[in-house]
């Protein structure tokens, strides 16, 4: 059906797509859980109460999340370029992709943390635990099936972006799609990166549930 | 070994303020199973709670072992609060977390080498009868097996006290005086001092050395538990002994025994020792009366027999009189519910 060529074109726009949602994933993590932590522990009554920084905080994330990806992408170009040194291809689309990514990491690290029974906090607090260990030791440990579901969720959001942030140049499936698929009206390729899409979004998805079963032990 | 003094906690809810405690002094000796009883609301929690600054009082002191609670700052209080246990309603145990796992976690948060951890784990479940669970998760375990694996977790750190927040509350009688009966085993090898507090009678008939009422934030009644059973003095705590080994006669037991001319009804309580003494063959050996046993039945608190006895004696009123006045120099409790 299509020549090696575009096969090779395909099997590297997929890989590219991997590529920028897995460190983009892996980044908004790495900064957003340290935020939902944050955002759960200075609240009134819990561990690190401090209502000032909770509500600088929860103001910042929700700004950030009102703002829509494409107006995102396109008005922190500077500081992409600051970051990466260029402001298209793949690894300037990871930029735009983890700064949307972490306020978004950060509300579904605050959603698990906070089904964590306050009663078994409560009990390492009675225990003696410090704040700390109570984090690592209780809060991360107990949430994890959650937290794992939310980083599914994240992973297959950030498939849909990245295929947005592809349209204006950063490789990937949804360059591809835009370019062979739009621009030179080949509907097939169109057609199979959206399956491609699709099975990606799938495999991550049963992948997070299971993962999660796993964890769980409820 | 528990000393509170002039304890009171105000909650602030926007405007509203709730007086949970209002001057509570207490004291708890070493070695004893001290019970507070209320109803809900009452400030039972709120109590145990101050006790380990789990919530912090606006006034007054408590003493832990002779250490000031409240003066503490946050690593002096991790380090006291490592010397006391506790156990809650609803066990509060981590589920991400194997009964092995739940007893070891105090034991990592103190810093307990590896293999230390494991022989005191073991030690403890073997205490607590678990040995065989150590690997489940508390999901797959009864209510009273959670509440033993909290117990053991409680103890991992050898507190020199433990703290109950309604312990048994979730669960049903039997499994309830298996774990009172575990408290008390743990309370006599290793004399830990226990502080207990519920709603229910039973709990502190069965295991308490001393109990004190608390009604609306204020102690209004305390002392050893078989005064406060057998003598209570307050509203609250008559209200709460009622129906657990009080007795309400009958009304017809009372309304067909009315019409006898020549007797009496009376109601004998004896305690300990005299309930093993053939009274009632006694009092008809030595006075001209006939006694009718009407009513009877024998409950322990704690290790104590507690009686009480219904009879109806009838006789002449000068031998119901002298029948009477024997008994009373007993070692009974005698009340005349009818007269002649
Ligand atoms: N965090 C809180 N904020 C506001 N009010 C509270 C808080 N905790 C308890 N109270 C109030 O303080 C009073 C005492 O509550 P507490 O939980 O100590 O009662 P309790 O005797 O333990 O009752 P129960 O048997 O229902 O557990 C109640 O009036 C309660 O509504
Ligand atoms: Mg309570």
């Amino acid at each position: 059906m299509f020549n090696p060529m575009i096969w090779r074109l395909i099997w590297q726009a997929t890989g590219e797509t991997l590529y920028m949602v897995g460190v983009a994933v892996v980044l908004a993590e790495l900064v957003g859980l340290p935020l939902g932590i944050i955002l759960v522990t200075t609240e009134r009554g819990h561990i690190l109460e401090s209502p000032a920084l909770n509500r600088v905080l929860a103001t910042v994330i929700n700004i950030g999340r009102s703002v829509p990806f494409i107006i995102l992408m396109v008005a922190i170009i500077p500081f992409t370029r600051k970051v990466v040194g260029t402001s298209i291809g793949t690894t300037a689309a990871m930029v735009p992709l983890t700064v949307a990514a972490i306020p978004f990491v950060a509300r579904l690290v605050e959603t698990a943390l906070k089904e964590v029974d306050g009663g078994v906090v409560e009990a390492a607090l009675a225990i003696g635990a410090s704040p700390f260990q109570i984090i690592w030791k209780v809060l991360i440990p107990e949430a994890l099936p959650s937290l794992v579901l939310g980083l599914t969720i994240t992973a297959v959001n950030l498939i849909g972006y990245s295929a947005m942030a592809g349209a204006v140049g950063g490789g990937g499936l949804g360059d591809l799609a835009v370019r062979y698929g739009y621009q030179r009206f080949r509907t097939d390729i169109m057609l199979l990166t959206v399956i491609i899409l699709i099975v990606l979004v799938q495999a991550m998805q049963m992948l997070g549930d299971w993962a999660a079963n796993r964890m769980s032990k409820k | 070994m528990i000393e509170i003094r002039h304890l009171t906690k105000i909650y602030t809810d926007g405007q509203r303020e709730t007086r949970a405690l209002d001057d509570v002094s207490l004291k708890v000796e070493p070695g004893e199973i001290f019970g507070i009883i209320g109803l809900s609301g009452a400030g039972k929690s709120t109590l145990v709670r101050c006790i380990n600054m789990l919530e912090r009082p606006q006034e007054g002191t408590v003493l832990v072992n002779g250490i000031d609670m409240t003066a503490l700052d946050n690593r002096e209080l991790r380090a006291a609060r490592q010397r006391i246990g506790m156990i809650f309603q609803h066990f509060n145990l981590l589920s991400s977390r194997t009964v092995f796992g739940n007893v070891a976690f105090p034991l990592e948060i103190t810093g307990v080498p590896k293999g230390e951890t494991k022989e005191r784990v073991l030690e403890l479940l073997h205490l607590v009868g678990l040995e065989d669970k150590a690997s489940s998760y508390p999901a797959q375990l009864s209510g009273g097996q959670k509440q033993r694996v909290g117990i053991a977790r409680a103890l991992a750190n050898r507190p020199q006290v433990l703290l109950c927040d309604e312990a048994t509350s979730a669960l049903d009688p039997e499994t309830t005086t298996a774990v009172l009966d575990l408290l008390q085993d743990i309370n006599r090898k290793m004399g830990l001092t226990i502080l207990l507090i519920t709603h229910e009678m039973p709990v502190i008939q069965q295991v308490c050395d001393r109990v004190a009422v608390i009604e609306n934030g204020q102690i209004v009644e305390h002392g050893p538990v078989l005064e406060v059973f057998t003598a209570p003095k307050t509203g609250e705590a008559r209200r709460l002994v009622r129906g657990v080994i009080e007795i309400d006669i009958p009304e017809d037991l009372l309304q067909r025994h009315s019409n006898n001319g020549d007797s009496i009804l009376l109601k004998i309580s004896f305690i300990g020792a005299s309930a093993g003494k053939p009274i009632m063959a006694d009092l008809m050996q030595r006075y001209p009366v006939l006694v009718n046993i009407l009513f009877g039945r024998i409950d322990h608190i704690k290790d104590t027999p507690f009686g009480t006895l219904v009879v109806e004696l009838s006789g002449k009123s000068a031998a119901l009189n002298e029948a009477t006045e024997y008994l009373a120099r007993q070692d009974l409790q005698v009340e005349v519910l009818r007269d002649v």
